[in-house]
């Protein structure tokens, strides 16, 4: 799993800091990371890493840490 | 705990697998608001019911649904709100509050996604929302209608708003939303009256039609308006079924006080509890508890309100008990129908207050 390339998907569909992706990066606890900033994130993982996340990870995606599992577990999987 | 629901499917339990977890859990979310919302406390406490817990579901004193528009009702220090969920109301209205902490919001996505999970799949769809992207611009202004919407997009992907601002369809994107995924499953949600109007109308005026034998179709918000027009849940559906090939349509019921925690229609029309929720129908003079078969004012609870003491709710809604744990459908639970408002509430509801001006 490429860490730099989910770190570019969250600065782009979060369009925050690059200093700010740290593993405890929270949902909801940025302004920019709210339940719109989500989707698109979701949108842009998928689009980059080309999987597709089912709804259960979907809602269990809430903290940068969290997403890389997530995200290598679909990686691992293709 | 909590967490042990997600364990059993969402209409899997017979009333007494449910009983006593749900009991339990109303009890938990009792004493957390008695001792952290005052005027919750007082309410039992005005009806000499400070010192003693129900006894079983139906021993709840319910909180009408309007208090939320003249009180202040929390049970979580301010600095714990994340965010606070308005009915989308207008001017001449009263606005309902719900303040919403981390826990209850996470509760409300897990629930909300574990129920429609048993009618989808845990794959997320290619997904047409028949509003237009404009209600979730704004995101402090977080109303119920948006608030559905981002709610039910978390099951969806590819995501095509069906309106523009106007509330025209967007014909073109419409059309290569279809062709793209006409062979495949997708998702469609909206509310009742805006899909009535300015979809499946617009459609037959113009006498087109649009195909997708595949869709699901999910919709709420209420009855109230379409009655004038004469329209019911079959003839929506077979306008539906006449306009886009949509077998599938399903109707819920749910209130923005109890997010997360919605009353699925299944195939043979009926609504239905499910783990997370009961419902409960009172006669209207006495608040007594109704028979099934007997017309009451619905009784709303659900396990999920814990920043606010939203979990046993008297609606302003008519309803009907058919049955419990037989429903034909093969889900357990209750399953009920509702009739309409009771004749002195005011007009409210997701839909409903959508008002033409002008």
């Amino acid at each position: 799993m490429d860490e730099h390339k989910l770190r570019r998907a969250f600065v782009d569909a979060l369009d925050i800091e690059d200093d700010n992706v740290v593993d405890s990066l929270e949902y909801g606890t940025v302004k920019e990371w709210d339940s719109i900033g989500h989707m698109k994130l979701i949108s842009e993982i998928e689009l980059n890493f080309d999987i597709m996340i089912d709804t259960d990870d979907v809602i269990a995606m809430n903290t940068f840490g969290r997403a890389k599992d997530i995200v290598k577990k679909y990686s691992d999987e293709n | 705990m909590i967490e042990e629901y997600f364990l059993h499917r969402p209409f899997s339990l017979t009333a007494s697998e449910k009983g006593k977890q749900f009991l339990d859990r109303l009890i938990v979310l009792h004493r957390h608001h008695s001792e952290r919302c005052s005027e919750y406390r007082n309410i039992y406490k005005a009806f000499g019911r400070q010192k003693t817990l129900p006894r079983d579901d139906t021993d709840f004193i319910p909180l009408p649904v309007r208090l939320f528009k003249t009180l202040t009702l929390k049970s979580v220090n301010p600095e714990d709100v994340q965010k606070t969920l308005t009915s989308s109301g207008t001017t001449s209205q009263n606005v309902s509050h719900i303040y919403l902490d981390k826990e209850t919001s996470r509760l409300q996505t897990k629930v909300l996604a574990h129920i429609i999970n048993d009618y989808i799949g845990t794959k997320r769809l290619p997904m047409l929302i028949i509003d237009t992207e404009d209600v979730i611009k704004d995101r402090q202004l977080f109303s119920a209608r948006g608030g559905g919407i981002l709610g039910f997009s978390t099951f969806g992907r590819n995501h095509l708003y069906l309106f523009d601002s106007e509330m025209n369809i967007k014909v073109n994107e419409l059309k290569g939303f279809c062709d793209r995924f006409k062979e495949q499953p997708v998702l469609l949600f909206g509310f009742t009256f805006l899909i009535w109007k300015y979809f499946v109308e617009v459609l037959k005026a113009n006498n087109q039609s649009v195909s997708l034998p595949h869709g699901i179709l999910i919709h709420s918000g209420g009855w109230k308006k379409l009655k004038d027009d004469a329209v019911d849940n079959e003839t929506f559906k077979t306008a539906i079924r006449g306009t886009t090939g949509i077998q599938s349509v399903y109707n819920f019921y749910g209130m923005v006080e109890q997010l997360g925690s919605i009353f699925m229609e299944c195939e043979r029309g009926f609504f239905h509890t499910c783990l997370f929720n009961n419902i409960v129908i009172r006669n209207w003079k006495t608040l007594k508890v109704c028979q099934k078969g007997e017309e009451g004012i619905i009784e709303v609870q659900s396990v999920i309100p814990w920043s606010y003491p939203g979990h046993v709710l008297i609606t302003e809604d008519l309803g009907v008990l058919i049955g419990e744990d037989n429903c034909e459908c093969g889900r357990k639970g209750k399953y009920f129908v509702v009739n309409g408002r009771i004749p002195v509430a005011e007009l409210r509801g997701c839909s409903d207050t959508f008002q033409h001006t002008g």
